[in-house]
């Protein structure tokens, strides 16, 4: 599914070296964790991989199902079937939710060369995907993500992502600002998305969101690079001890 | 004198020689023109060098020859407010043109062509007819208004003593490079009644067009206007309002191109209560220039006005946006509020705006800010990552700029008819 080769990445605006190096494969119905220290590279390699302006990458692959993702404008990654959820989504005010995702929806539709969704269906669609997440038909309506709360940012990028249907998700730290209430509504959201044609790259710094979404594989990442790469228990481990050791480990 | 005014009054001469002064009419109608006339001789014709013109050169909107502007052909679209029930009334070239327009008595208001009317004694008319444009002058001269008062050749005056039963939509024409219109209406909106007053086209290679309005105690008008896609087009429009008790006025104007377009507006809020909301949204391209000047004076208590005015601006574009908010003695409670933004999407674009508050009253409430921005580039890249290509993205991002604009406009299906044309305009210059 993803298949990321020694990527090397740089800020575009100075000479810092961010990514140094990253292997990874994610297989279509896995899903992977990628744990790791402050300023390791994780947000990093979540808006290279989704085509973020400001970063230049200076060696390396990464592809999707066999396609060059780092060829791609962001929205053809988008209709290719990548999905990233942001760690801080972005306000925006004045264009209602459902205008975007219904935009959104549509843009990929045609980008891959199928059919409009009619607006009945999509209004039929996103009300039960909308009510799963326990998201009410007043905040469909709202501008995109203005005056939400952290939680409701969350969850209604779980919503953009089971509307879109990508068959590569990465969540970026979707578990921080979540109560506990909140990150098991939206692991509920991802879980009901688990399929064999799906694959998750989960970047987290806590173990307790790996307690709801169960990962197949866990990576630690510092500097950079995957310095370790083990099953769940890995999880575990860094919960218990920190990454000092398995740093000390590996240095 | 000085030599610059002196050149102000050679150059309303120089104009004036160029006219064909309208003749005839009833002695009230003779006496207002030539009212208009000696006070535009005073005056003189704007100059370069005036401060109210400061960000707007007025030197092709005065000279004896009008600039030409070839005809533009804007059939490849559909009507602005297609599907809404009006009755309209079409100028070409500023000349009304009755075989083309409906019969006014449908709209279930007063309507009289103005050369009509100036021949009868209709007293409320005659009350009106170049009496708001002259207090109008007081404290800043709009001498583009009085020569519209002295030398108006056609127009229309309106009288609504109840609720209209249909807006009237003023149709302007363009079918000549070189016309020169001059229109005057007056619209009269009785106690207690209703009207809206829509308007659309180019009217002419060049354009003068004056409307003043009278809103009686209770009474409601509102009026939305486009100004379309013609690109060589210029216009100076002035409208003059007056605001009786508990009455309420609203104005929402569209502009997209046009090298000159100068829209003022000026408001008197005479009567307790009343409420006065003026709007604009205005897309620039190129050699694009478009100015916004708005006067809005609160005389009474406990009244409100909002100024709300968008720009979205490229390749040099140029906007301009003067609004004053004067509160005289006694004018206690008043609300006012005026934002002027602009977007532009290039740096070769200029937005250019004079926000002023003028206050002699002490329980107030009175805002005003005024913001130049680019792009949002985060919203940009989260539209994209989620599908959108940057083209939609950005006329998405650029509609939702200009929607506390259009959201001005109180009736939603004119506000819908708005938002669709902007967004085929949008998608259009994309190409």
């Amino acid at each position: 599914m993803l298949e990321i080769k020694n990527l090397h990445v740089k800020l575009e605006e100075e000479e810092k070296v961010i990514l140094k190096g990253l292997d990874l494969t994610v297989e279509a119905g896995k899903v992977h964790a990628i744990m790791g220290p402050n300023g390791s590279g994780k947000s990093t390699l979540s808006y290279v991989l989704s085509g973020r302006d400001g970063y230049e990458v200076t060696d390396g692959s990464a592809e999707l199902d066999g396609e060059d993702l780092l060829e791609l404008e962001p929205e053809e990654r988008a209709a290719a079937g990548l999905f990233l959820a942001f760690q801080y989504p972005v306000e925006i005010p004045g264009v209602g939710n459902m205008t975007f995702l219904r935009t959104a929806l549509n843009a990929q539709r045609k980008a891959r060369g199928e059919e409009e969704i009619s607006a009945a269906d999509f209004l039929k669609l996103i009300r039960a995907k909308a009510k799963d997440l326990q998201i009410d038909a007043e905040m469909l309506k709202r501008p995109v993500n203005v005056g939400f709360s952290g939680g409701e940012k969350k969850r209604n990028e779980i919503l953009q992502m089971a509307m879109l249907e990508p068959k590569m998700c990465i969540l970026d730290e979707t578990d921080s600002g979540l109560d506990v209430d909140a990150m098991k509504l939206v692991a509920q959201g991802v879980n009901a998305l688990r399929d064999a044609g799906r694959s998750f790259l989960v970047i987290t710094h806590y173990q307790r969101l790996l307690d709801h979404i169960k990962p197949d594989v866990v990576h630690i990442m510092a500097d950079g690079r995957i310095v370790k790469t083990g099953g769940p228990e890995l999880a575990l481990e860094v919960e218990q001890n920190g990454y000092a050791d398995i740093l000390a480990e590996v240095a | 004198m000085s030599a610059l005014l002196q050149a102000k009054r050679d150059a309303a001469e120089s104009r004036l020689a160029g006219l064909r002064l309208p003749e005839g009419g009833s002695a009230w109608a003779k006496a207002a023109r030539e009212d208009a006339l000696s006070r535009l001789r005073l005056s003189g014709l704007p100059g370069r060098r005036d401060e109210y013109w400061k960000y707007t050169d007025p030197t092709t909107l005065v000279t004896a020859d009008a600039p030409g502007a070839a005809v533009f052909d804007g059939s490849d679209e559909s009507p602005v407010f297609d599907g809404i029930d009006w009755v309209e009334l079409v100028f070409v070239d500023g000349v009304f043109d009755a075989d083309a327009s409906d019969d006014p008595a449908l709209a279930g208001v007063e309507i009289e062509r103005l050369s009509t009317a100036m021949q009868a004694d209709i007293h409320w008319a005659r009350d009106l007819y170049g009496v708001l444009e002259a207090r109008g002058q007081v404290p800043v001269e709009r001498p583009l208004a009085t020569l519209n008062t002295a030398c108006a050749t056609d127009g229309v005056v309106i009288r609504a003593t109840g609720k209209a039963a249909k807006p009237v939509n003023l149709i302007y024409l363009h079918q000549d490079d070189a016309s020169d219109a001059i229109l005057h209406h007056v619209i009269k909106v009785e106690s207690g009644a209703e009207l809206t007053v829509l308007e659309k086209g180019p009217a002419a290679a060049r354009f003068n067009k004056v409307m003043e309005v009278d809103v009686a105690d209770g009474g409601t008008f509102h009026h939305v206007r486009t100004q379309g896609r013609d690109h060589e087009r210029r216009a100076v429009t002035h409208v003059f309002a007056r605001l009786g008790t508990e009455s309420v006025f609203k104005s929402f104007t569209l502009t997209a191109n046009g090298v000159l377009t100068r829209n003022e507006v000026v408001i008197e809020l005479t009567g307790d209560d009343a409420v006065a909301h003026v709007a604009g949204a205005a897309l620039g391209d190129g050699d694009f220039h478009h100015d916004d000047t708005v006067f809005i004076t609160h005389d009474a208590e406990r009244c409100e006005s909002r100024q709300v005015f968008k720009k979205v601006l490229r390749n040099g574009a140029t906007g301009v946006f003067q609004g004053k908010i004067l509160v005289k003695p006694g004018a206690q409670k008043t609300d006012g509020y005026q934002i002027s933004q602009s977007l532009l999407l290039d740096d070769d674009s200029q937005f250019l705006a004079k926000p002023e508050l003028e206050i002699y009253a002490d329980d107030v409430v009175c805002s005003h800010g005024s913001t130049s921005g680019a792009i949002d580039e985060e919203g940009l890249y989260y539209l994209r990552s989620r599908g959108i290509p940057e083209g939609p993205a950005t006329d998405l991002l650029t509609l939702a700029f200009l929607a506390e604009a259009i959201d001005e406009i109180e009736d939603e299906a004119l506000a819908e008819d708005i938002r669709g044309r902007l967004e085929s305009w949008l998608s259009r210059r994309r190409g």
